[in-house]
């Protein structure tokens, strides 16, 4: 069941400041409002991993890892392999995230970066297959929140593209029934770099990134994937207010020419 | 029940979807409110094969108490798929999806309720799908809207929802479960019509910028459309409680 | 001030009912200079003033209200009770009848948990639990008589205009019923009989609170009644 998350208690002057600035065009941070704080990305830090990436967007900081397994595809796609992306808002990141299971706003999370990659087709799923219907190989993409001020969402996303790129894979087959690893590790092909951009509505103005000072304030929130094309792959509206139809429009628009700028920045970083 | 297999086509040389139907054409909707005995509010709707009740209990006192909030009553919101709901069985357990969509139906719903009236309360609002064939969370939201307003629970507006999506690269209103999973995209949206508002926006496929604009203008136009029968159907349902209503007058305390 | 929707008919919850200068009543809200219905109900104008009666909903207590509830708990210093609303109601130790002065005895044997009391709202608003006074005539525990429950919405119609549905009522069942705005109704017969008809024509100004003749209706229906009973009468005599 989704119950209205509670309000943390709120410090109303600096609230007011955060919303009055933004009625003027400006952030509490001197941001542009079509602006991102400042990105960096490392790549290959967890070397057990098949690839991971460490993303601090402003003060967020996620990391992402990627292992690659051998297990069984599902019933409906047996000549696919498996996709599953997990994200964890883990305790030690934020004063209000709790030991649980995962809360809604974990598996929100999780199912929007999955569906960036999976939607544009990132990941060629049939090149995962070692034996139709019965093994394939299991591409796992975990992300750690490690430090929440804002915009988990594409900070997430920037982590997980970048660990993706990051990543070593074996070509695996069956000599009768062993399972074994045929040559060495090669890099993980990608047909696709989807990249979510979120924006906040505070009043009536609409800012890329928000920072948490801004989510705080903030009537409704939209994500919006776009691939290497310019084309849409996710989209996700969030919060409890809503949008005009022309805010829709001209967010999509925004949201093409920065998920190019930051997909630059990634297979910079990632490949680099 | 044999698994369906995948159609040929999607849509054929007349241009018309495998139920018939045109791509700018709903799927046929039936509304209902106030079926529920016990639940303070209710309705049901059927859109194409989608059987959906939905029940709200409140504003009733919050349990337990530490979800309240001093302003305003908390929305509740579960969206739940009945295990016989769907063509292969599903757990009655909640699953992450159904975890989401709770959630961005809750979201949907929350723009137009006037919580601020019962502080310390829950509004709850149950969707049970009974039979699932595409859009479910879309009618869920349509009938939740109307199961609100039969409880009594003042809100500015009826939210109306649809999805949109593409089906052999072209644009297709309301589509079936069959039209989702064989198709290149799915946008569900929620739209409160006087206050102009896309309150439920969501996405997954492939969509260049104008295919979303023209099938968000599809879905708002579909919303528009389902929002008049909703205010018919309540309409309807209570014109013949209106002799009822006189004036508030002091009752007598008999010693 | 234009009037776009009609008064006196069914408005739903977004729909516009008025433009330009006024005032808003209850259960309506404002975009600009416009106004819409909060709620489904009736549309009414007073003078300048566009508000909606809603059709349904629980009981929002208000303060002077007279409420029939039943006791759920007993704490410290008084008794918590269900009153049908979206919140749980106090009735404070200290708004009984009687001596004041410390209570030696305990609570519950004033009123125990499952009693009716028949109290007034002292008080009620956003950051607090109504709160009910028992003192008073007429309030306190209620030992006899018959309780029906009926919908909050539909008291205006069982009080009737200027009190005409319960007086006829009152009079043609002969029993004292008090009516309390929470929907909780008390019924006080000399005859059980008596009793049986009254709670009858109560639940059905409820059913049928919305159709024409209902007065003339439930006369026929207690008139009915009557004479089935004076048949039993006389043959049982």
């Amino acid at each position: 069941m989704s119950a209205t998350p509670q309000f943390p208690p709120v410090a109303k002057l600096e609230q007011k400041t955060v919303v009055d600035l933004i009625a003027k065009g400006k952030r509490i941070d001197d941001r542009g409002l079509e602006s991102y704080r400042p990105i960096q990305i490392q790549v290959g830090l967890i070397e057990k991993a098949n690839g991971s990436a460490q993303v601090y967007l402003g003060k967020s900081k996620v990391l992402a890892g990627i292992k690659i397994e051998t297990g069984e595809p599902f019933p409906d796609t047996p000549d696919e392999g498996v996709l599953t992306v997990n994200a964890e808002l883990v305790p030690l990141a934020s004063p209000s995230f709790e030991m649980g299971p995962p809360s809604e706003a974990a598996i929100e999370l999780s199912r929007v970066v999955d569906r960036g990659i999976r939607e544009s087709k990132a990941i060629d799923m049939k090149s995962l297959v070692i034996q139709k219907g019965k093994k394939v190989q299991v591409v796992y993409v975990d992300v750690y929140i490690l430090d929440h001020d804002g915009n988990l969402i594409d900070a997430a996303s920037m982590a997980a593209l970048a660990a993706l790129v990051n990543s070593k894979i074996a070509k695996m087959e069956m000599k009768g029934d062993e399972l074994i690893m045929k040559g060495g590790h090669h890099q993980l092909p990608l047909n696709n770099h989807p990249v979510a951009v979120t924006f906040a509505k505070i009043d009536k103005t609409i800012v890329v990134d928000p920072s948490l000072d801004e989510e705080r304030v903030m009537s409704a929130r939209l994500t919006v994937t776009i691939d290497k094309n310019g084309n849409l792959c996710a989209m996700q509206k969030g919060g409890l207010y809503g949008f005009a139809p022309d805010e829709l429009k001209k967010a999509v628009h925004l949201a093409v020419a920065k998920a190019a700028e930051n997909r630059a920045k990634i297979l910079a970083a990632a490949k680099g | 029940m044999p698994e369906p297999k995948q159609p040929e086509k999607l849509i054929d040389e007349k241009g018309l979807r495998i139920d018939g139907r045109r791509l700018d054409q709903l799927r046929p909707l039936k509304l209902e409110v106030g079926l529920l005995d016990k639940a303070d509010g209710s309705a049901y709707i059927e859109q194409g094969k989608n059987k959906i009740l939905v029940a709200v209990y409140g504003p009733r006192e919050a349990h337990p108490k530490h979800i309240a909030m001093p302003e305003r009553a908390v929305i509740r919101c579960r969206y739940h798929m009945a295990p016989f709901s769907v063509d292969e069985r599903k757990s009655p357990a909640p699953s992450r999806r159904e975890m989401e969509l709770s959630k961005v139906i809750r979201e949907s719903l929350e723009p137009v309720v006037l919580t601020d009236l019962y502080p310390r309360t829950t509004i709850d609002v149950f969707i049970e799908v009974l039979q699932s064939d595409g859009g479910s969370r879309c009618a869920g939201i349509t009938a939740a809207s109307l199961a609100l307003a039969d409880a009594g629970i003042p809100m500015k507006e009826l939210v109306a929802a649809c999805a949109v999506g593409k089906i052999q690269g072209k644009m297709a209103l309301d589509l079936s479960d069959a039209e989702d999973k064989y198709g290149d995209a799915d946008l569900p949206v929620a739209f409160v019509p006087n206050m102009g508002l896309v309150t439920l926006l969501q996405m997954d496929g492939n969509l260049t910028t104008a295919e979303f604009e023209l099938g968000l203008s599809m879905a708002i136009e579909a919303c528009k459309t389902i929002h008049t029968m909703q205010r018919e159907t309540l309409k309807k349902k209570f014109a013949t409680v209106k002799d009822a209503v006189e004036e508030r007058e002091e009752p007598e305390i008999v010693a | 001030m234009v009037l776009v929707a009609e008064p006196k008919q069914v408005v739903a919850p977004g729909e516009l009912l008025a433009e330009g200068d006024h005032l808003l009543g209850d259960n309506a809200y404002k975009i600009g200079t416009q106004i819409y219905s909060a709620c489904i109900g009736i549309l009414e104008v007073d003078g300048n003033r566009v508000f909606v009666v809603p059709l349904k909903g629980g009981y929002f207590p208000r303060a002077g209200d007279l409420v029939g509830g039943r006791i759920v708990d007993i704490g410290l210093s008084g008794w918590s009770v269900d009153i049908r609303a979206p919140y749980e109601a106090m009735l404070p130790a200290s708004e009984i009848p009687g001596p004041r002065g410390p209570r030696r005895h305990d609570l519950s044997s004033t009123f125990d948990v499952g009693d009716m009391v028949l109290a007034e709202v002292l008080d009620f608003d956003r950051t607090r639990d109504p709160l009910l006074t028992a003192k008073g005539p007429g309030l306190g525990k209620v030992s006899t008589g018959r309780v029906v429950e009926i919908s909050a919405a539909k008291i205006p119609r069982l009080i009737g205009r200027k009190g005409s549905m319960i007086s006829m009522l009152k009079n043609e069942t002969r029993c004292q019923i008090t009516v309390g705005q929470n929907g909780v109704v008390l019924v006080w017969g000399k005859s059980p009989e008596d009793e049986r008809v009254a709670v009858e024509a109560i639940y059905m100004v409820e059913r049928e609170a919305h159709t024409r003749g209902l007065t003339d209706r439930i006369r026929e229906m207690i008139a009915k009644s009557r004479m089935v009973e004076q048949v039993a009468g006389t043959q049982t005599a």
